[in-house]
């Protein structure tokens, strides 16, 4: 025992140490705050210092995070809100914590069911984030958000988000989840385009 | 026959007792049932003659509607292939069976464990007692007869969802209210004092035994369930002589969350994100492993690409589970957090990866039956050749260089909580543990599964059996994980990444299996048992972490106190896992 190898550990962690003012004087000032700084010290040569100062600072998320779902809407031509969910309960029956909760809407004049929910409710402390409803929802209805900041003084009065807290524009999507939502955007076209083909021209019919 | 046939060919049960045991012909059953009292006999005989020398996996299932209670032993050779079961059955209202512990000592906490879960009792067995649930729960949860507080229905999805879901907070549902069970004349006010006495006497009993001429005082001392080196919340209860060790308990279950038992309400999809919070270090393998299991029931191959994800995702994590136990053996050292943060920062890079392919960092919820959830994009290929190719083999060397003749780490690891070979057989140690005693015993070797057998890598094993030798293993380990992902990401090959179309509800046939994988901390097995409906009948997690506990006290019983954090480092455990 002659302590060698306790003093060549002991340059490692000096290293280390000084490699992060070496970083910074060789990067200057916009290694920290930028998202080009941040970028770097998350790369796979960074060196020194690793940590990112949040909230000052936050790590952008990939696009395939997932964080609680969200509803999406389409904005019509006339500016009314065309709610994408048919209420075919495939999330409800899919997520594994059994936390989404939607109501049918029905038709008050005739009793049936219309495809649209009255109310839709996800219990975001149960939730376990899962991405399981957007996966398998057939209407590109439901998706997962990128918004993780949720903290709120009081869980039981704003941690179960209804239809209203849910909903967001498809725009808001598109933005989010620009790749996701080009290829799903031009499978429907696809479809459509398959549609049309295969329905007999228009004046044939009956 | 030879010795070497015996040892090696999977022996006909059935032939050679005939009287005691009958092959297992339920459809898509394997293996032998095997007479209750004949039990013992024919275990030793597969242990001693035919060459099955580690238990791997005891686990019990309810057939309620037969009024049978079926106890399922896997056992494998060391020497390599496949897994063998056979299963005994007795009946619900009289679950009595002979206990393997004088077998296989290994047994032990399982046994326990299916004990406290479903009530089966083993006779012989030198402490039964409840291991997860507390003294005060009423009944065995797994039965299938029992119903957790509040309970809804048999199987989700609930109806009370859709289409008319109202709402109701869910802590608004509190499991201590006036909806719990307590055994007959049992008062939640007055139990502490009894329940632990109870434990604390099978630590004496043990000395009283061994040492009946000394007459000195030996105290019981509590290391935890609060304590910074349990690494969660987990309980030893060590008796001393001095700074000695005499015997120890491990207590656990203070996470249990029944998680088998909300498997089995899960439909067979549902479980697979709840797989991830069991070693929430290595979410990954633990998709492997369940995958694994329900394809072999469903009869599915996951396509070519597909494969090579799942090998460079399960290497990957066993990187980063390596990095954690490394870092925080250092720190249970007294090396406080310094190595550790060296080693997330390797994490912390790779789970980057993770959340780009799956969306999470460490939930990673990725695998599904027959394939993949999403397809592994460009620049993440691209982002696990930089780590690959270029930093984790430079930094796994830093590491190297930066402990490993660390002459502290050395003192304190060389020799201590040393485990034999037979030992380690015998407790049923799995992964680092049991590699480090010198036994070479890799699933991803021994019983290859997914691709594994196109992959050049070697089988890291100590020969020490010490604290010390199970630390470089796990170095070795990480350097065998590189090369494989090297090999991996050479040939990722483009393609689908499912076979068939992806459904939220799949179709399982009836039937039984054992999928297994060689995870960083062990050989991560779930027994699943389907009857053909959308949730699994029986769904069981052979827990690595768990079952290397029972070579805790062997390793302690003579070494200090200090020596025991450091030991219980180099099994590192997961809480996750452990309790379930
Ligand atoms: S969100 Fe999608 S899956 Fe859920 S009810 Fe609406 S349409 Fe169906
Ligand atoms: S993310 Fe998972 S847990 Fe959350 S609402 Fe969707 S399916 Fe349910």
């Amino acid at each position: 025992m002659n302590g060698k190898g306790i003093l060549s550990g002991l340059l490692i962690t000096l290293r280390h140490f000084v490699d992060t003012y070496l970083e910074d004087l060789k990067v200057g000032r916009k290694r920290y705050g930028t998202a080009e700084g941040i970028e770097m010290r998350r790369s796979s040569d960074t060196r020194g210092i690793f940590t990112i100062q949040y909230p000052e600072e936050k790590l952008p998320v990939p696009e395939e995070f997932r964080f609680v779902p969200f509803l999406v809407y389409d904005v019509k031509e006339d500016g009314e809100k065309a709610v994408r969910c048919t209420s075919c309960g495939i999330c409800a029956k899919v997520c594994p914590p059994q936390c989404i909760w939607i109501e049918r809407s029905v038709d008050a004049a005739t009793g049936k069911p219309i495809p649209t929910p009255a109310e839709f409710f996800i219990d975001v402390d149960v939730c376990m984030n899962c991405g399981m409803c957007a996966e398998f929802c057939p209407f590109d209805a439901i998706r997962m958000d990128h918004d993780y900041e949720m903290a709120s003084y009081d869980r039981h009065k704003h941690h179960i988000l209804n239809k209203e807290r849910l909903l967001k524009p498809a725009s808001y999507y598109a933005e989010i989840r620009p790749t996701s939502y080009r290829r799903e955007e031009a499978e429907k076209a696809a479809k459509e385009a398959a549609k049309a083909a295969a329905r007999p021209p228009a004046g044939t019919a009956a | 026959m030879s010795d070497l046939q015996t040892q090696t060919l999977v022996p006909q049960l059935d032939t050679i007792f005939p009287d005691w045991v009958r092959p297992d012909d339920r459809a898509g059953y394997q293996g032998y049932i095997v007479e209750t009292e004949h039990l013992l006999a024919v275990a030793k005989a597969l242990r001693d003659t035919y060459g099955y020398d580690l238990l791997s996996s005891v686990t019990g299932v309810d057939y309620l509607p037969e009024g049978k209670l079926e106890v399922v032993y896997h056992v494998f050779r060391t020497t390599g292939g496949p897994i063998f079961v056979y299963k005994v059955q007795v009946p619900r209202d009289n679950p009595v069976v002979p206990s393997l512990v004088p077998l296989y000592p290994g047994a032990e906490l399982q046994e326990r464990e299916a004990y406290d879960l479903l009530g089966i009792r083993f006779e012989g067995h030198p402490d039964l007692r409840r291991i997860l649930t507390w003294e005060g729960f009423a009944g065995h949860p797994l039965r299938k007869d029992w119903h957790e507080p509040y309970f809804e229905e048999e199987a989700k999805p609930y109806k009370s969802r859709w289409p008319e879901g109202q709402v109701r907070r869910a802590e608004d549902l509190n499991p201590f209210a006036d909806n719990v069970d307590y055994p007959a004349g049992f008062d939640p006010e007055s139990l502490v004092p009894d329940a632990d006495d109870t434990l604390y006497k099978t630590l004496f009993r043990v000395q009283q035994a061994q040492h009946p001429e000394i007459k000195t005082d030996a105290i019981v001392v509590n290391l935890g369930p609060q304590h910074p080196s349990t690494h969660g919340v987990f309980r030893m209860v060590a008796l001393l002589e001095g700074e000695k060790i005499l015997d120890l308990k491990p207590v656990m279950g203070y996470l249990h969350r029944n998680h088998e038992k909300i498997a089995e309400r899960n439909t067979f999809l549902q479980n697979m994100p709840f797989t991830d919070r069991l070693d929430y270090i290595a979410s990954m393998s633990n998709n492997f492993a369940y995958a694994l299991a329900v394809e072999k029931l469903m009869g599915v191959q996951p396509p070519e690409r597909a494969e090579y994800i799942r090998v460079i995702m399960a290497e990957l994590t066993r990187i980063v589970s390596h990095f954690i136990a490394v870092g925080f053996l250092l720190n249970d050292l007294g090396a406080f957090f310094t190595p550790s943060l060296y080693g997330i920062k390797e994490r912390e890079l790779i789970v980057d990866i993770f959340e780009m392919v799956s969306g999470s960092r460490m939930m990673c919820n990725y695998f599904r039956f027959g394939g993949l959830a999403r397809d592994m994009s460009p620049e993440a290929v691209q982002k696990t050749k930089e780590l690959v190719n270029d930093r984790l083999p430079r930094k796994i060397d830093e590491f190297d260089r930066y402990l490993t003749e660390n002459e502290i780490v050395r003192q304190r690891c060389e020799g201590v909580g040393v485990l034999t070979p037979e030992d380690a057989i015998a407790l049923s140690a799995t992964g680092p543990v049991l590699r480090a005693s010198g036994v070479p015993y890799d699933v991803r070797r021994a019983e290859p599964y997914s691709i594994y057998d196109r992959f050049e890598f070697d089988v890291a094993y100590g020969l020490h059996g010490d604290i010390y030798d199970r630390y470089l293993v796990r170095m070795e380990e990480m350097r065998q994980s590189v090369r494989i992902l090297k090999q991996a990401l050479r040939d990722l090959p483009e393609g689908p990444i499912m076979t068939g179309k992806p459904a939220y509800q799949v179709r399982v046939p009836a039937g039984e299996s054992y999928g297994r994988v060689e995870g960083p901390k062990g050989e991560l097995g779930f027994y699943l048992v389907s009857n053909g409906k959308p949730n699994p009948w029986r769904y069981h997690v052979r827990a690595p972490t768990f079952i290397n506990l029972t070579s805790l006290a062997p390793m302690s019983r003579g070494g200090k106190v200090a020596d025991v954090v450091a030991i219980l480092g180099s099994i590192d455990i997961v809480l996750g896992e452990v309790d379930r």
